[in-house]
């Protein structure tokens, strides 16, 4: 019999009544004849969706799942980075293949058995380490987020959560922890800061204090249960548990401790934000706690009755304490649900019931963190910065609830 | 990690025959870490020069040659203007000279008024200039275009001669104006 291994096109969106006579090619598929040879052929819509499922054998088991033809969820992408469908998700686990892309010369292909990582500088013995090498340590494996700090965007009312902050998404990291490897190569007691160089065109570096390496870095290898996937650095990268994304270097070659920062091009012309008194705020590491609404949100619709508002919370300096949600345009405020579970910076999911009596409203999240830190509003930031936005940039974020039930995001200034 | 035998005896007969398997103390595997694994091997002084491309501001890491601002200025037009315009203003890929266009709301973030530190732009264009041929200038081109650019910025004079000596010593007019974060959570917004 005939095995639908993978399908390659589909002609149309598949509906029964887009489909009329049945008989028209619906799809193109890579097949496995009842011979055993895979071959490339079109496939009815008769043969891929049946009048009834269950008197028809469906696609036999294959070497990789596919995720469901009716299901089309996809990045976002512009010439730098490519963000994730926040609105999409289910739970606190983004897909590998929807995790945010941000690479400063493209994706390099790293042929895993020929690449390694140096470590040298202040260090009693300078070590190459072979991927094989690294797998060979001990492993240590948690569930964090990554956030670009140039994660947010406003100005329209037809943005999504992808488009306003689609560069955070969250995976299960695996790997070796660096102070582990810093024992290993013996770091020098006067090493206060080190670098971290990717093997991309760009050869992006990022000078990271040494304690941060000493704490909680992670040189992972593995992303959700297999290695990284290329756009997140294969075969090796920085995670540094917290910090603004572009600290945890992908394509990681090279470890070189000193003792001073290298005030590298992505540390100083990019990744500083302007602050009041016209100064430039340098090695901003942390990110601030941030929430938003996922659900209801651009471009979905709601209708009168009950609705459970859905999002995401999270900080770089620890858990999520709580979340409110306002449904009055930030009148008042009530507690979410917080969903286990509750990591250390790891996106949290909350949820909170609303029933919608059809007025026209905006609703709206914010986080406290466990540092009492509280989400503010794009007014606070500007008041606290001035007026020139920038990285680091967290606000609350506002949905207009329309009467007929359109969702809008509501544009700051 | 702890590790702990996980079943319990069956009978109060079963436990009084108990070893030790019970009661002893759960081990530790962080504890029991060694002092070294042993993997890895020993980097030569050969490879890491290969590979440690990297320039401070204190100038450690620059290279033997040098660059002038005239030479360095015909090596931009062949190969930067494309992308950071004539003159290095304007291009697709943005401005890397400062100019005070009255008609900008806000100054492009240049060389010139937002790079704290001179070696930062020798150190970036060697590494991975120009974009569709990174890594394919030689020291001496890169001197040429740092002195080229910092001229350019009105930042030296155009008889200057830009090397490992030179370089760490030019004072760039951003350099004030850069604060370490010192955000550290809590209710304040900073």
């Amino acid at each position: 019999m005939k095995k639908i291994l993978r399908l390659d096109q589909l002609t149309t969106k598949l509906s029964r009544r887009a489909m009329l006579g049945g008989a028209a090619t619906a799809a193109v598929a890579i097949v496995q004849t009842a011979q055993g040879k895979t071959v490339q052929e079109s496939v009815s819509i008769t043969e891929l969706l049946p009048d009834d499922p269950t008197k028809k054998v469906g696609t036999l088991a294959g070497e990789v799942g596919t995720r469901s033809s009716f299901e089309k969820v996809v990045k976002k992408p512009s010439d730098i980075s490519s963000r994730s469908p926040l609105q999409d998700f289910y739970g606190i686990i983004t897909p590998s293949d929807l995790h945010f892309e941000r690479h400063h010369a493209g994706v390099p292909v790293i042929d895993p058995t020929k690449h390694e990582l140096l470590i040298h500088g202040l260090v009693d013995k300078p070590l190459v380490f072979t991927v094989a090498d690294l797998k060979r340590f001990p492993s240590v494996s948690r569930i964090a987020f990554l956030e670009c700090s140039g994660n947010f965007r406003t100005g329209k009312e037809t943005m999504s959560p992808q488009d306003i902050c689609g560069l955070t998404s969250q995976s299960e990291w695996t790997g070796v922890k660096l102070s582990t490897l810093f024992r290993e190569v013996g770091v020098k007691p006067s090493a206060s800061w080190f670098l971290a160089e990717g093997g991309d065109a760009a050869v992006m570096t990022r000078s990271i204090p040494v304690k941060k390496g000493w704490d909680d870095a992670i040189i992972a290898y593995a992303q959700n249960g297999e290695a990284l996937r290329p756009e997140q650095g294969y075969p090796v990268r920085l995670f540094l548990p917290g910090w603004e994304g572009n600290t945890s270097v992908k394509w990681l070659r090279r470890i070189e401790l000193g003792d001073a920062p290298w005030h590298t091009r992505e540390e100083t012309s990019k990744y500083t934000e302007s602050i009041k008194g016209g100064k430039i705020r340098q090695f901003s590491f942390d990110i601030d706690a941030r929430s938003i609404i996922t659900f209801p949100a651009y471009p979905k619709t709601v209708e009168r009755g009950w609705i459970e508002i859905r999002g995401l919370a999270w900080s770089g300096r620890g858990k999520v304490a709580r979340v409110e949600v306002s449904t009055d345009a930030g009148k008042s405020w009530q507690l979410a649900t917080l969903q286990d579970p509750i990591l250390d910076k790891a996106h949290t999911a909350f949820r909170y019931l609303w029933n919608w009596n059809g007025a026209e409203t905006e609703i709206m999240s914010r986080v406290t963190d466990e540092t009492g830190y509280i989400q503010p509003t794009f007014a606070q930031l500007i008041e606290a910065r001035g007026p020139d936005g920038g990285y680091h940039f967290n606000p609350i974020a506002a949905w207009q609830i329309k009467s007929d039930g359109r969702v809008l995001n509501r544009p700051e200034r | 990690m702890t590790f702990w035998v996980n079943f319990l005896p069956d009978s109060p007969d079963e436990a009084r025959k108990d070893d030790g398997l019970y009661t002893q103390k759960p081990v530790v595997v962080g504890d029991t870490l060694p002092a070294a694994f042993g993997f890895g091997r020993t980097a030569t002084q050969a490879e890491i020069a290969r590979l440690d491309i990297d320039v401070r501001p204190d100038g450690k890491g620059l290279p033997a040659g040098e660059g002038k601002p005239a030479i360095g200025k015909v090596i931009f037009a062949q190969k930067c203007a494309a992308c950071h315009g004539v003159g290095g203003v304007g291009g697709p890929n943005g401005s890397l000279v400062t100019t005070n266009d009255p008609a900008k709301k806000r100054p492009d973030k240049t060389i010139g008024n937002y790079w704290p530190y001179a070696t930062t732009v020798f150190d970036y264009i060697r590494r991975a200039m120009p974009f569709s041929e990174p890594g394919s200038l030689t020291n001496e081109e890169v001197y040429n275009l740092t002195a080229y650019l910092l001229h350019a910025n009105g930042i030296i004079d155009e008889k200057a001669v830009i090397n490992a000596q030179t370089l760490p010593k030019v004072t760039m007019p951003a350099q004030t104006l850069f604060v370490p974060d010192d955000r550290k959570g809590g209710p304040e917004i900073k």
